[in-house]
């Protein structure tokens, strides 16, 4: 090595030697790109609207409508130039916004108020270009303002009206426990929602997600908004490659965990670097500071692009065999830990996600009767995220939905994690039946649900306390 | 000095080095470093190149260098040599 040492006195901006590249490096990574799959998922532009606020409804909607498309206005183009400077594929360009009950609470009176900010954000969306624009949220965790409800209320006006916004509520944390009022009001609304888009295989509700403990810079839909303790705009990228991490565990098929574990680590790190140059290079040039790499392993239906695969190859018949969820446990850890390493600064979900509709390995899981509700309720105390895209028969009562969302918050706020719902109630539809999503999204056969009653117990109205261990201070 | 990575795959005849090398010599882009191998009759190689001197942008030099891999039945690709760098040197 030293041999080279001179050389690089000379002039210190030629490194060769033992830093060039090697050809079983380019070799390896342009395989990954172009046989596996590997793409940055999204590119997702942070834009604050708080300083749109105005307690005209007209002046509001012109106030963002002039933010959005001046902020966003070179985000699909520098998205196309990175992917040809590196020639790595970037799927989507997305916005998030400012939870938008926070921006309409001093213009809107009602439910069809906040929807018409909708129809802008969506009119916002298709002007420059992004394939959705997530942040028609409320964070209602504690309590309900007045304005919180009205934008609840107007999601399934909202969503079918629209074609590209994406609407979350959060409705529990582990510092304030469950909104027990919210979880029932969101289990009418997906109902709603549901209805609304009947003809469109209940659409609306693949792009309405309830939280507990959701992040602020999260760039993944549909659960996507930008909180209000990031700065004006931000650039937030979410890198995706299960395929990749696939292909190179079909390399220590016989090996045992620590060789596995060892192997999903390093290409966790491989993958999170992609995502850390990319989010760099687009910061730079839309002069917006980085924000976070999600180091998230996101499937789409695509074939060698699933997280059903990976578990496959660790050693599962089909995902919701026994052992399933410590294998997605192990998953999901190595997975951050490759990744924590690749980049300063790691954030949103980060983790492995197990949509139903959006991976083939997944869906294949419930046709062969290998994957149930209930074990997909115990892998979300492990993965990144929760239940996420599952039809369920339209003639669920809202209760039920709610006694879901309920289950699913309590493993959020007593683990101290992110955990989600977004479940499509199909109007019409019954276990046996399937929802065709299209594109990304998939679809999904309809998966039966316990039909013993909660209704009682999601009556009961008000909060569950924050758990114990919340107390810290 | 701006590296970029060529690579070229497809199937072997003659004149491919000749051919690329033309067009970068034509677009003043210098060659640092080739590797080039034949496995199973397909042409493998990469090069690795300084566009620091070329006066078109990356975005046309991979039409251009699609357009020369198509005359003779090869793929070409450029990248910037920051993805391979990110991805296997810490």
């Amino acid at each position: 090595m030293d041999y080279f040492a001179p050389d690089r006195r000379a002039n210190p901006s030629v490194k060769i030697g033992e830093f060039m590249i090697t050809r079983l490096e380019v070799d390896e990574t342009n395989k990954m790109i172009r046989q596996e799959n590997l793409d940055v998922r999204t590119i997702t532009l942070g834009i604050s609207l708080l300083d749109c606020i105005s307690d005209d409804l007209e002046k509001l909607k012109e106030n963002i409508r002039n933010k959005i498309c001046t902020k966003a206005a070179r985000l699909v183009e520098t998205g196309r130039e990175i992917e040809g400077l590196y020639g790595i594929p970037i799927v989507n360009k997305r916005i998030s916004v400012t939870p938008i009950a926070l921006v309409g609470g001093a213009a809107c009176r009602t439910p069809e108020d906040f929807a018409e900010i909708a129809i802008v954000l969506d009119e916002c969306a298709k002007t420059v270009g992004v394939n959705f624009i997530g942040g028609y949220t409320a964070l209602v965790s504690k309590s309900m303002t007045r304005a919180d409800e009205l934008l609840i209320r107007s999601i399934p006006k909202a969503l079918a009206s629209t074609d590209r916004v994406c609407s979350s509520v959060n409705v529990g944390s582990t510092k304030t426990g469950i909104n027990m009022d919210a979880v029932m009001l969101m289990g009418r609304v997906i109902k709603e929602a549901a209805w609304e888009t009947r003809t469109h295989d209940s659409m609306a509700c693949a792009k309405l997600v309830v939280f507990c403990n959701a992040p602020d810079d999260n760039p993944f839909m549909a659960g996507a908004f930008h909180g209000v303790t990031e700065g004006d705009s931000v650039i937030n990228v979410g890198v995706s490659g299960p395929g990749v991490v696939k292909a190179a565990l079909e390399h220590c098929r016989d090996s045992n965990f620590e060789v596995l574990c060892e192997t999903i680590k390093k290409t966790a790190f491989k993958i999170t670097r992609v995502g850390q140059l990319v989010a760099q290079e687009a910061s730079k040039r839309m002069d917006v500071p980085f924000g976070i790499v999600d180091l998230s392993l996101a499937p789409t239906p695509a074939i060698g692009d699933s997280v059903a695969d990976i578990l496959k190859e660790i050693g599962l018949e089909h995902p919701g065999a026994p052992g399933t969820t410590a294998a997605l446990a192990l998953l999901n850890d190595q997975v951050k830990k490759g990744g924590v390493m690749a980049s300063s600064y790691v954030g949103g979900l980060s983790g492995a996600f197990i949509p139903v509709s959006e991976d083939q390995g997944m869906i294949e899981a419930v046709c062969a009767g290998a994957l149930t509700l209930e074990k997909l309720e115990a892998m979300t105390c492990v993965c990144s995220v929760g239940l996420d895209m599952i039809a369920i028969p339209g003639d669920t009562s809202a209760a039920t939905i709610s006694g879901i969302i309920a289950d699913e918050m309590a493993i959020g706020m007593i683990n101290q994690k992110t955990t989600a719902v977004r479940l499509i109630p199909a109007v019409g539809k019954a276990v046996g039946d399937s929802v065709e999503f299209g594109g990304l999204l998939g679809y999904a056969p309809i998966m039966p649900v316990n039909r013993f009653s909660c209704e009682r117990f999601i009556g009961r109205g008000g909060r569950i306390p924050a758990p114990v261990h919340s107390f810290k201070n | 000095m701006q590296k970029t990575i060529i690579t070229v795959v497809g199937k072997d005849t003659v004149g491919i080095i000749a051919k690329v090398c033309t067009y970068l010599a034509d677009n003043q882009i210098n060659i640092l470093d080739i590797s080039q191998t034949i496995v199973d009759g397909f042409f493998n190689m990469m090069m690795i190149t300084d566009t620091e001197e070329c006066t078109k942008d990356l975005a046309k030099l991979r039409h251009e260098l699609h357009q020369v891999g198509q005359e003779i039945g090869v793929n070409i690709h450029i990248q910037h040599e920051e993805i391979f760098e990110m991805m296997h040197r810490i």
